[in-house]
């Protein structure tokens, strides 16, 4: 708390110019400091909890929303909160299959949850999430979206999963410590991190795109489950281990402060460290990877499903979203949203790849997600 | 009622909380060992040796907890011993209350963000800036064995150092005149009085350590960067990210009886050391 002390004087004068009206109510709040105690004590006391200033209907006081990392508009959040007295609870994931595995040990308590456009069918198939009830989400428009990156949400002609964003899995590298080379494959991303890179390079801790780009070292498809080709991409991830600098999807603060120079990454991630740091490039391999949608959907055990379907139908505004997209720099699918935004975000390539690039392009597979050998490969590279 | 009867009654609580908490836990755990895993992750009854015949994939986490834990014990050991000395024997009773309370201090913020803390200090900018500014250059600390053994040492020193404080605190200053009036020299009173005496404090101290240290799990997450893996960061992976019940079971098992093993050889040793001292009693 920056105002500790405030004299017994000055907090009833303070008191009385709020009771004649010459202050805010806000303004008191802060200068006595009353505003930042109220917060803390308002997690325990609901009486104290910020009232919204219109309210269509009481949904709670919470929502819990698990998503990955640097994918939202923190003023956003507060701004659902000013609207509906409702507090977004965030819970980051780096992986799908956490994801999946806390749904299914039960108790998550999520009420809205971000998977990836391969997984929903699993979900659907054991049972974990619900068919949207679209009377409760209005803003959402399924016109609007372009089926590419929106028809995975639908599973057996109902719909489980409105879309959030898409992207691409490519790498960001540090073009300041590469010597003038141009990195543009998944085998220099590979080969460097075993010379030149040694010590500096992070992959995520996710099977998908850490197996699936060194499957494409090989040449192989990202979405291979053949067992000969997993054991190539295993050879190979042992091999380099010892050259990462960390298994980790959190990789932007490596990044930014210079310990790590190049990291496997996502759309936005490209976008917000090279909007920073101009020297961080994004870059898709040549020989392909991941293109993915990811999706809003409702757990089966939402304990609070009103909340849940308010904060998705807050999302899925256009102008709420716009905001978001700024903020994340992940594209989304939804025109209403692309006409709010600058051209310049629009024809970033960072975001919108050149055509080549996005062909070579595979959407993960379902197969994936359950494959047990994939996964047990995964366990044994971090565990090696 | 009987002296039977109020027995039972007060061991009613912890006996029903050992029975929740414990051993039905641990029998889930164990009848899921000898499972499989269900398609989809998670586990589908069966009984089948598979999944222990599969451990030596885990061999290399076992390897890491097996000499991080030791070791990390012992430079505890090494750093709290002569702390604990100053405190129980050198420092004026005036000052010994302060101190001890500034060795419980940092248990009064979590652990988690000690660690991230840490992560700062060992990362690029941190202490290996500091030393390429007085010349030793490319230094290279987080993520790697030796900055989880740095995050051990630091996480786990005041429980060492509170175990072996109290053996010395209460030993008797008089023993130590006499060792000097009878000519030993200050080493060898060290050697010859005081450390035998502390020993029940160092047993202690070094046993409490090396449990917690056997199932440790945040240190390396955080300071290994998912490189430097503990038995317990095998155990989070194949539960939340493979979703291998049965495996993880299987390897959780091996964990308890590794350590039960580890124990029952560590608490022999201590006992015989004892045994061959009348002077002392050790635990």
């Amino acid at each position: 708390m920056t105002k500790d002390h405030i004299s017994k004087q000055k907090f009833m004068a303070e008191l009385y110019r709020y009771k004649r009206g010459s202050i805010t109510r806000r303004h008191f709040l802060n200068v006595t400091g009353l505003g930042a105690a109220t917060a803390v004590m308002g997690a325990a006391l609901p009486g104290l909890r910020p009232r919204p200033a219109f309210a269509a209907e009481d949904i709670g006081d919470r929502v819990v929303l698990a998503t990955w990392p640097n994918y939202h508009d923190p003023a956003n959040f507060e701004a659902f909160t000013e609207l509906t007295g409702a507090n977004v609870q965030v819970n980051v994931f780096g992986s799908n299959e956490e994801m999946l595995a806390k749904l299914q040990a039960g108790g998550s308590g999520w009420d809205v949850f971000v998977p990836t456009n391969y997984t929903i069918t699993t979900y659907v198939g054991e049972d974990l999430i619900e068919p949207l009830d679209l009377a409760k989400l209005p803003n959402y428009d399924a016109g609007s979206f372009d089926p590419r990156f929106a028809d995975a949400g639908t599973v057996d002609g109902k719909l489980y999963a409105v879309p959030k964003n898409w992207g691409t899995t490519g790498f960001v590298v540090n073009t300041s410590q590469t010597g003038g080379r141009n990195l543009t494959s998944w085998k220099d991303f590979w080969d460097i991190t075993k010379a030149e890179f040694s010590g500096r390079t992070m992959v995520h801790d996710y099977q998908l795109t850490t197996i699936g780009n060194a499957l494409k070292y090989f040449g192989y498809s990202f979405n291979s489950v053949d067992e000969k080709e997993l054991a190539d991409a295993e050879k190979l991830l042992i091999e380099v281990k010892p050259h990462l600098f960390a298994i980790s999807s959190d990789y932007q603060p490596s990044l930014r402060n210079g310990d790590a120079w190049m990291s496997m990454a996502w759309t936005g991630d490209g976008k917000q460290l090279n909007t920073d740091m101009p020297e961080m490039v994004y870059v898709l391999g040549v020989e392909g990877g991941e293109i993915w949608s990811d999706y809003y959907a409702v757990p089966k055990s939402a304990p609070r499903r009103d909340a849940g379907y308010a904060l998705i139908n807050f999302l899925t505004n256009p102008e709420v979203n716009a905001r978001e997209v700024l903020a994340h720099g992940y594209p989304t699918a939804d025109a209403r949203t692309n006409a709010l935004l600058p051209e310049s975000l629009l024809n970033d390539p960072i975001l919108y790849p050149a055509q080549e690039l996005l062909n070579a392009l595979e959407f993960g597979a379902a197969v994936t997600l359950t494959d047990p050998n994939r996964a047990e490969l995964m366990a044994r590279f971090k565990s090696a | 009622m009987t002296q039977r009867t109020r027995t039972l009654l007060l061991l009613a609580p912890a006996g029903t909380w050992f029975l929740v908490m414990l051993v039905l836990p641990l029998t889930v755990v164990l009848v899921f060992s000898f499972g499989e895993r269900a398609p989809a992750g998670g586990v589908v009854p069966a009984f089948t040796f598979e999944q222990y015949a599969n451990l030596p994939a885990r061999w290399a986490a076992f390897r890491n907890t097996l000499t991080l834990a030791p070791a990390g014990t012992l430079a505890a050991l090494l750093i709290a011993y002569p702390l604990a000395y100053f405190l129980a024997v050198k420092v004026s009773p005036r000052w010994k209350t302060v101190l001890l309370v500034l060795v419980i201090v940092p248990f009064w913020t979590s652990i988690l963000i000690r660690s991230y803390a840490w992560i700062f200090l060992l990362g690029g900018r941190g202490i290996p800036s500091l030393l390429d500014w007085i010349g030793i250059e490319g230094v290279r600390l987080i993520n790697t064995p030796f900055s989880v053994l740095v995050g051990i040492i630091y996480g786990y020193l005041p429980l060492m150092v509170f175990p072996i404080f109290v053996s010395l605190d209460r030993l008797d200053k008089r023993l130590l005149e006499a060792a000097s009036d009878l000519g030993a020299p200050p080493w060898r009173t060290f050697v010859q009085v005081t450390l035998p005496l502390s020993i029940p404090g160092i047993a202690t101290g070094c046993m409490l350590v090396f449990i917690l240290l056997m199932g440790e799990y945040l240190i390396p997450a955080l300071l290994g960067g998912g490189k430097v893996f503990f038995v317990g960061n095998a155990l989070v992976d194949l539960f939340l990210q493979s979703r291998n019940w049965a495996y993880g079971s299987a390897v959780a098992v091996t964990l308890v009886v590794v350590m039960l093993i580890t124990v029952t050889i560590y608490m022999w040793f201590i006992n015989r050391l004892g045994a061959s001292r009348d002077d002392v009693s050790i635990m």
